[in-house]
């Protein structure tokens, strides 16, 4: 996994709420059985005006106007803000997945669905929650002026604005400390076997028609 | 010692160690896999030559992709066919149980949980799919995770996760004639909204939950995900117990009898605390329909559609006009006015024996109405088909009208052929309305079995106390 240390980047705003992983990568392209590809497709009903289907060429399908991540002062975003309850519904991957393969590296919102948010970390991409009058103000900031670019800093834990202001965020410290060096879970935990065997022993012998 | 609610002590019980900043390292004792978010998880453990832990673990089938007419013809779409063939392999190469496509077995993951025994009181129980919260019907800490975890819980069997804050949903009384576990969960997803649980494991208690069967238990459950919290679950009883004896993946003799008496402990204690107590009387709740792209958009059948203008803020008041839109509807209308194109009753929230003998029984010497052009009634398992068959319902359903279907998501999110054309309007049993789930432009409002069949033979919303 990519670390995530510090990040500046341009912001693109996508301001509605209980944006759900349906709309971030609608499920025709969940019958890849790959882990990469799926930025082209992003956002796929509301970036496109015609219909998505797995092995089109993007680059030719004709973009919506009205979507704000179509307007040419958002291109290259890395940054996404957002609204509550951002990623919520089905606990696909490919969402993070496709947000990651876009560009995105970080994410602001006053919510997220849980396992979105635990996904995104899995991916290499930070979501940051700010409070609802914060993220206000950022959209207000993002809108008023082209080019704005946040930097975000998850070793300090803030969110500097251009013009110097930043914001603490909290994150669990041990997807911080993970985040940081790019950890692989699966490796940390594998340096616990002889806990996990000893758990299972003792459930064996107190439950054991769970090991049938 | 302090008294403690179900989740804790489920939780308590699988806790294998703690990093010092709280997350736990959670032992888990099942897991389901399906075709759609596994490939790049067996292709991850490949890759890094790792295992599964414990095969016994494991139970496998494919539902989100698999085609519920001409079965014997296989999948024609390539692209559908190659990831289920991709799970037949890597269950083949791990030696992982899985029922295959034309496995009488084989159905929606979350009912073929269940209906084998294979999840049971006490349990962790994960897949890759947020629909697992349904097992926690069975006092079980059951919840979605994404690919990642699905590969993490292979060569683990563990997973790092914070615990959640706890939540108690009351539901006393009695529940009206023709309202449904279905409309209970709606009603508190309108209530406390789809955040409204996030963060949280929800447990469902009261007088109306105890009287449910375990279908519509696993009704709730299953949507507890649609308000937001990763587990909903119900504590031990009569219903639960009886549901899981002689199932097959169910323990026997001397072993059935001390899980049974474990299982019987699976319950809050008195004076638990909880960290937020939401009550919702039985009495007031009325069939529910959803009017927009969120199943907090959701309003009694008796009701209108909502005025923006109303709305309590300004990002409620954006999304609501968004969703009108979407919706090709208008403020003020009342449901009963608004006509459906197509119905699907299915899903992993209602396609169950007693969800089928509910729609079946508003079918029943009825016929679905011209204007409809398509109701699909696809049931959730092989074996629940056989049990409908059994019963006549697929009669009943083929003589109204309707199409009798092989199990599968189907037209919850159309992976397979099953799906809305752009503007069409359903009736739906599953769990989700949002922009696009059931087909591209398609516009979905989430009911009941007996008000989808309703629906159906009405060919527009309809009261179902009105029709039964």
């Amino acid at each position: 996994m990519k670390p995530f240390v510090r990040h500046e980047g341009l912001v693109a705003p996508l301001d509605r709420a209980n944006v759900d992983t349906d709309a971030i990568i609608p499920k025709q392209f969940l019958k890849s059985i790959k882990r990469t590809g799926f930025g082209p497709n992003a956002f796929d009903e509301w970036r496109y005006l015609d219909r998505g289907e797995p092995g089109q060429d993007c680059s030719r399908r004709p973009l919506n106007p009205d979507f704000v991540l179509n307007q040419a002062r958002y291109r290259g975003a890395s940054i996404l803000l957002a609204r509550e309850n951002f990623g919520c519904g089905s606990s696909r991957e490919h969402a993070p997945w496709a947000l990651e393969d876009y560009g995105f590296r970080a994410l602001i919102a006053p919510s997220y669905a849980d396992i979105f948010y635990n996904n995104c970390f899995k991916n290499g991409i930070l979501p940051i929650v700010l409070p609802a009058p914060v993220v206000d103000q950022l959209f207000r900031e993002t809108e008023a002026s082209p080019g704005y670019a946040l930097t975000v800093d998850l070793e300090a834990q803030t969110v500097a604005t251009p013009n110097g202001e930043a914001f603490a965020f909290e994150v669990d410290a041990e997807r911080r400390h993970r985040l940081l060096h790019g950890l692989d879970d699966i490796g940390i935990t594998l340096t616990h076997v002889d806990k996990i065997r000893a758990y299972e022993a003792r459930r064996r012998q107190e439950t054991p028609w769970l090991f049938l | 010692m302090t008294a403690r609610t179900l989740y804790d002590k489920l939780w308590d019980s699988h806790v294998v160690d703690v990093a010092p900043d709280g997350t736990a390292l959670i032992y888990i004792d099942r897991h389901l896999v399906h075709e759609v978010t596994s490939p790049q998880a067996f292709e991850g453990l490949k890759i890094a030559g790792r295992k599964p832990w414990r095969v016994a673990s494991v139970l496998a089938t494919p539902d989100h992709n698999v085609p519920t007419t001409g079965r014997d013809q296989g999948i024609a779409d390539p692209v559908s066919r190659l990831q289920v063939a991709t799970l037949d392999a890597n269950c083949r190469e791990f030696g992982l149980t899985e029922f295959r496509m034309d496995d009488a077995r084989q159905g929606i993951v979350h009912v073929i949980g269940p209906e084998q025994g294979f999840t049971q009181p006490g349990m962790t129980l994960v897949c890759g799919d947020s629909h697992t919260s349904t097992h926690g019907a069975f006092a079980a800490l059951a919840f979605g995770i994404g690919t990642s975890e699905v590969e993490h819980v292979l060569a683990t069997q563990c997973l790092w996760q914070k615990k959640s804050r706890s939540m108690l949903v009351k539901v006393e009384g009695e529940l009206g004639r023709g309202v449904t576990a279905k409309d209970i969960v709606l009603a508190l997803i309108g209530r406390i909204g789809t955040a409204g649980g996030t963060g949280y494991a929800i447990e469902f208690g009261g007088s109306a939950i105890r009287a449910l069967s375990m279908e519509g238990r696993m009704t709730i459950c299953n949507m507890a995900i649609e308000a937001g919290a990763r587990a909903g679950m119900v504590a031990v009883d009569e219903h639960t117990v009886d549901y899981l004896h002689g199932r097959p993946y169910a323990p026997r003799g001397a072993l059935w009898d001390q899980a049974v008496a474990y299982w019987r402990s699976l319950r809050s204690d008195e004076g638990a605390r909880f960290d937020t107590v939401v009550e919702l009387p039985a009495a007031g709740i009325r069939p529910q329909v959803t009017w927009g792209t969120s199943p907090e958009m959701v309003v009694p059948v008796d009701g209108r559609v909502p005025d923006p203008a109303e709305a309590p803020d300004a990002v409620k008041r954006g999304d609501w006009e968004r969703a009108l839109q979407y919706m090709g509807l208008k403020p003020h209308t009342p449901v009963s006015e608004i006509p459906v194109d197509k119905v699907f009753i299915g899903s992993c929230t209602n396609s169950r024996i007693e969800d089928l003998r509910e729609a079946a029984a508003v079918a029943k010497g009825r016929r679905v109405a011209a204007g409809v052009k398509l109701a699909l009634v696809v049931p959730g398992s092989g074996l629940v088909k056989h049990q409908a068959e059994a019963e006549g319902l697929d009669k009943i359903f083929k003589e109204a009208g309707f199409e009798w279907r092989e199990p599968g998501c189907s037209m919850c999110l159309a992976m397979n052929d099953d799906r809305l054309e752009p503007g069409e309007r359903c009736a739906s049993t599953s769990n989700r309305n949002f922009e696009g789930r059931q087909g591209q432009g398609g516009r979905t409002h989430l009911v009941s079995p007996a008000m989808a069949a309703a629906a159906a033979v009405f060919g527009h919303f309809v009261d179902v106390r009105d029709v039964q």
